[in-house]
C-alpha cells in the first residue's frame, strides 16, 4: 500500500492523483495530512500541490466529463466525505479507462454515487442561495453567517456576486471558520478572529444599520400573513424547511431581532 | 411610521395570498451595468409558508379598496374589511429592501380595482418602472394586468415586468355570471389573447435583433379557483388544457376555494378548501406538459372525475394494465415515463446507463424509483412479479395498504 499525503486543498488531490498515474502506482490512499497516521506497512509520498500537475488531471477530465460531470467531482471533494478521495480517484480511474460517456453508467456503484453526491451538494447549494439572510451593518455592508453540512461556499459565490453586484456583502461559514467577502469590485477570503463578546449571534444592536430592525419586523409580518391557517400542514412545511435551517431564518424566530 | 406601514403590510399581504402563483423562474433578465439583482435561471423560495407554499416574492396588493363585488374575493366591495393603500414609493422601497436582504427573488404587484381599470393599471406600471429605470431592479416583476385598462398599459407593463398574468378566476362562463357578475370571461381573455400575441412579436424581433427589448421574458400564466362552483375536473382541465394551447400559457395555477364569507352561492364558511382536489389537479397537469399524456387519456366522459384514492398516473395505468408490463431495458423513454413510481430523473437514468448493461431491480431501487408501485407494472432482471399474475382490483388494494400502512395519513406529494 502507498500513501499519498496530500495537504487537503482539491489542487493537492489532483496533484495526487496526477502522482498515482505517474508513479503506475496501484494499491494506493490518497490522504489528507491532517488524518494521516504513519502504518510501518505503508510507504509514505508526500504530495506538494502543483498546479501544472492538477491542470492536466482536470483537462483531461474537461475532455471527457459534461459540465455538470465536471461539478459532481468538485462536489465530491466539498462533501468532506471520509472516502473522497477514493471515490474521486475510482471515478477518475473509471473515466480514464473508457471513451464512452461513463458518466452516465449509473449502473456502476461508483458512477451513481458520485451523481447522488453532486445531487446533494446541488441541494445545499441552492438552499443557501434561499436562506440567507443578510442584515444590513452600520458602515452599509451586508453580512450573513452560515453553517452548512457541506462547504458550500465556493459554490455559491457566482450566485451572490452577479445577484448582489451594487451592495458589499459578506458570508460566513462559522463552522469552517472562513467567508468571503464582497467589496462591489471583487471576492476575497476572509477569517475573523471573533471576541468572546461578538461571538456569532451575539452582535450588539449598534453593529446594525438603525432601519435593519424595522425590515426584520416586516418580513416576520409578512410571512404571518401570507399563511393561510384553513390550509395548515406542517408536515409539508417541514420537508421543504428542514429544522436546522430554522436558526437562520429571521421569520421562524418571530419577536426577537435577529443577529448574525 | 413604522407601526402603520406594518399593519399596511399585513392587510395587504392577507389579501393578496390568495393568488397562488409565486414562480420566479424562467425569465431571462441578467443583471445589467452593476446594479442590483438577477431574475435569470432557476426560481428560489426562500422560505414556505405552515400550509408549505413555496414564498419566492413579495406578494402584495396595491390596495384593496376594490369596486366589484365578486363572491369567492375577500376584497369584494361589500365585504366588511379593513382597507388599505401603499403608495408607489413605498412599495419601491419595500422590494428593494427585502431583496438585498435575500429575503425574496421580486415583487408580485396585484390590486383591487380603485376608481377605474387604466387608473389601477397605471398605478401598477409606475412601481415597476421606478424598480427598473431608477434602481436599476433586475429582480423578478410579476404584474397582474388588470382587465378592461388599455393596450398601451399593458404594453408599457410588459417592458418592466417579467410575467404578466389575468385570472380567469373559474372554469366556466357560466359560474362567472353567478359569482362574479360585473365579470365576464371574453373581458378577461382579450388581454390575454393581447399579450400572447404581443410576446409572440417579441420573440420573433429578439431573433432579428438581439438586442430587442425583452417582452414578458417569465412569460404569462392565470388562475382557476376550484371548489367554488360545480364544474367536474374534466370541465376544469378542459379549461386549462384550452388556455395552454390557444395562449401558449406557461403555468395555469389551480387554487383550492377557502372560504372567506358566508353566502348561499358558494361553500359553506366551515368547509375545507379541497387540498386533495388541487393536488390532483396539478398532477394531472404535469402529466399533460411533462409526461406525454393527452387529456382525453386521463379525463373523459367515462371518467370526469380525479380519484381521490390513488394519483391519475397510478388511475390511468390501472385502467391500462393491457400495456404492462414495461420491458425497462428495451421499451422506449415515453412508455418508460409512464410507469407508476417512476418520474423523469429515473426514467432519464434508465435510458442513458442501460447503455452499459441491463438495469435490474436492485438498479432501481438505488435511483430511488418508488418500487412498491412501479413493481406492479415493469419487468427486468430481479422482477418477481409475472405477466397478467395480478388482477387490476389486487394491484390497487395492495398498493394503497402498503401507502396506509407507511404514513399512517394521505400523503400529499405532487409525484406518485
Amino acid at each position: 500500500m502507498t500513501h499519498f499525503v496530500y495537504d487537503g486543498s482539491f489542487e493537492g488531490l489532483l496533484t495526487a492523483i496526477f502522482e498515482v498515474y505517474e508513479r503506475k502506482a496501484d494499491i494506493v490512499r490518497i490522504i489528507p495530512a491532517s488524518q494521516y497516521q504513519p502504518d510501518a506497512f505503508s510507504e509514505k509520498i508526500e504530495i506538494y500541490p502543483d498546479e501544472t500537475k492538477a491542470n492536466r488531471v482536470w483537462k483531461g477530465l474537461q475532455k471527457k466529463l459534461s459540465v455538470d460531470g465536471l461539478t459532481n467531482v468538485f462536489s465530491c471533494y466539498l462533501s468532506e466525505l471520509p472516502d473522497r478521495e477514493e471515490l474521486i480517484l475510482e471515478f477518475c480511474r473509471l473515466v480514464f479507462a473508457s471513451d464512452d460517456k461513463v458518466e452516465e453508467n449509473y449502473g456502476s456503484p461508483i458512477v451513481l454515487r458520485v451523481a447522488q453526491i453532486g445531487r446533494q451538494l446541488f441541494r445545499e447549494k441552492h438552499r443557501f442561495e434561499a436562506f440567507v439572510r443578510f442584515g444590513q451593518l452600520q458602515d452599509g455592508t451586508f453580512y450573513a453567517t452560515i453553517d452548512p453540512d457541506f462547504n458550500v461556499i465556493p459554490l455559491i459565490i457566482s450566485h451572490f456576486v452577479t445577484r448582489y453586484a451594487d451592495q458589499a456583502w459578506i458570508i460566513y461559514d462559522i463552522r469552517r471558520k472562513y467567508g468571503i467577502y464582497y467589496d462591489k469590485t471583487e471576492v476575497q477570503e476572509v477569517r475573523f478572529d471573533f471576541s468572546p463578546l461578538a461571538q456569532p449571534g451575539n452582535a450588539s444592536p449598534e453593529t446594525y444599520d438603525s432601519r435593519e430592525d424595522l425590515y426584520q419586523l416586516l418580513w416576520q409580518a409578512y410571512f404571518k400573513s401570507v399563511n393561510i391557517p384553513a390550509r395548515r400542514n406542517m408536515k409539508l412545511h417541514r420537508k421543504h424547511v428542514p429544522i436546522r435551517y430554522w436558526k437562520y431564518l429571521i421569520e421562524k424566530q418571530p419577536g426577537k431581532p435577529y443577529r448574525s | 411610521m413604522s407601526d402603520r406601514i406594518i399593519q399596511k403590510l399585513e392587510i395587504l399581504a392577507d389579501a393578496a395570498k390568495y393568488d397562488v402563483s409565486c414562480s420566479s423562474s424562467g425569465s431571462k433578465r441578467e443583471n445589467k451595468n452593476k446594479g442590483l439583482g438577477d431574475a435569470k435561471g432557476m426560481g428560489i423560495c426562500h422560505t414556505y409558508t405552515e400550509d408549505g407554499r413555496c414564498v419566492s416574492l413579495l406578494k402584495i396588493l396595491l390596495t384593496n379598496y376594490c369596486i366589484y363585488d365578486c363572491a369567492y374575493c375577500v376584497t369584494r366591495r361589500s365585504n366588511d374589511v379593513q382597507r388599505a393603500a401603499f403608495t408607489v414609493e413605498e412599495v419601491v422601497d419595500l422590494t428593494i429592501n427585502f431583496y438585498r436582504r435575500n429575503y425574496i427573488e421580486g415583487l408580485f404587484l396585484s390590486s383591487g380595482i380603485f376608481k377605474d381599470p387604466d387608473y389601477t393599471m397605471e398605478r401598477l406600471v409606475r412601481v415597476a418602472k421606478k424598480l427598473r429605470t431608477e434602481h436599476n431592479f433586475n429582480g423578478y416583476i410579476h404584474l397582474k394586468s388588470i382587465p378592461g385598462a388599455s393596450d398601451e398599459l399593458m404594453q408599457e407593463a410588459g417592458l418592466y415586468a417579467d410575467r404578466l398574468s389575468v385570472n380567469i378566476e373559474l372554469p366556466s362562463e357560466q359560474s362567472l355570471k353567478q359569482l362574479a357578475p360585473e365579470k365576464n370571461t371574453a373581458d378577461i381573455e382579450k388581454p390575454m389573447a393581447a399579450i400572447s400575441q404581443a410576446i409572440r412579436q417579441n420573440r420573433n424581433e429578439i431573433q432579428v435583433f438581439k438586442k430587442a427589448p425583452l417582452f414578458v421574458p417569465a412569460g404569462q400564466s392565470t388562475q382557476m379557483i376550484v371548489g367554488a362552483s360545480p364544474e367536474s375536473d374534466w370541465q376544469v382541465m378542459q379549461k386549462a388544457d384550452q388556455l395552454y394551447k390557444s395562449f401558449g400559457l406557461k403555468r395555469v395555477y389551480y387554487s383550492a376555494y377557502v372560504p372567506v364569507m358566508e353566502d348561499n352561492r358558494l361553500p359553506a364558511l366551515s368547509s375545507a378548501p379541497p387540498v386533495l382536489r388541487e393536488n390532483r389537479l396539478y398532477q394531472t397537469d404535469w402529466l399533460l406538459r411533462f409526461y406525454g399524456f393527452s387529456l382525453e387519456e386521463i379525463l373523459n366522459q367515462q371518467h370526469p372525475d380525479l380519484s381521490t384514492e390513488m394519483d391519475p398516473k397510478l388511475t390511468w395505468a390501472l385502467r391500462n394494465l393491457h400495456l404492462f408490463p414495461v420491458d425497462i431495458n428495451t421499451a422506449d423513454y415515453e412508455m418508460i415515463l409512464r410507469i407508476p413510481g417512476l418520474g423523469v430523473k429515473s426514467a432519464k437514468k434508465i435510458v442513458a446507463a442501460r447503455r452499459f448493461g441491463k438495469i435490474t431491480l436492485e438498479h432501481l431501487q438505488k435511483f430511488g424509483v418508488m418500487l412498491n408501485r412501479a413493481k406492479y407494472f415493469l419487468n427486468c432482471p430481479g422482477q418477481r412479479y409475472q405477466l397478467g399474475e395480478l388482477s387490476e382490483s389486487d394491484i390497487k388494494r395492495r398498493i394503497l395498504a402498503q401507502a396506509e400502512g407507511r404514513s399512517g395519513s394521505r400523503q400529499l406529494n405532487l409525484f406518485g
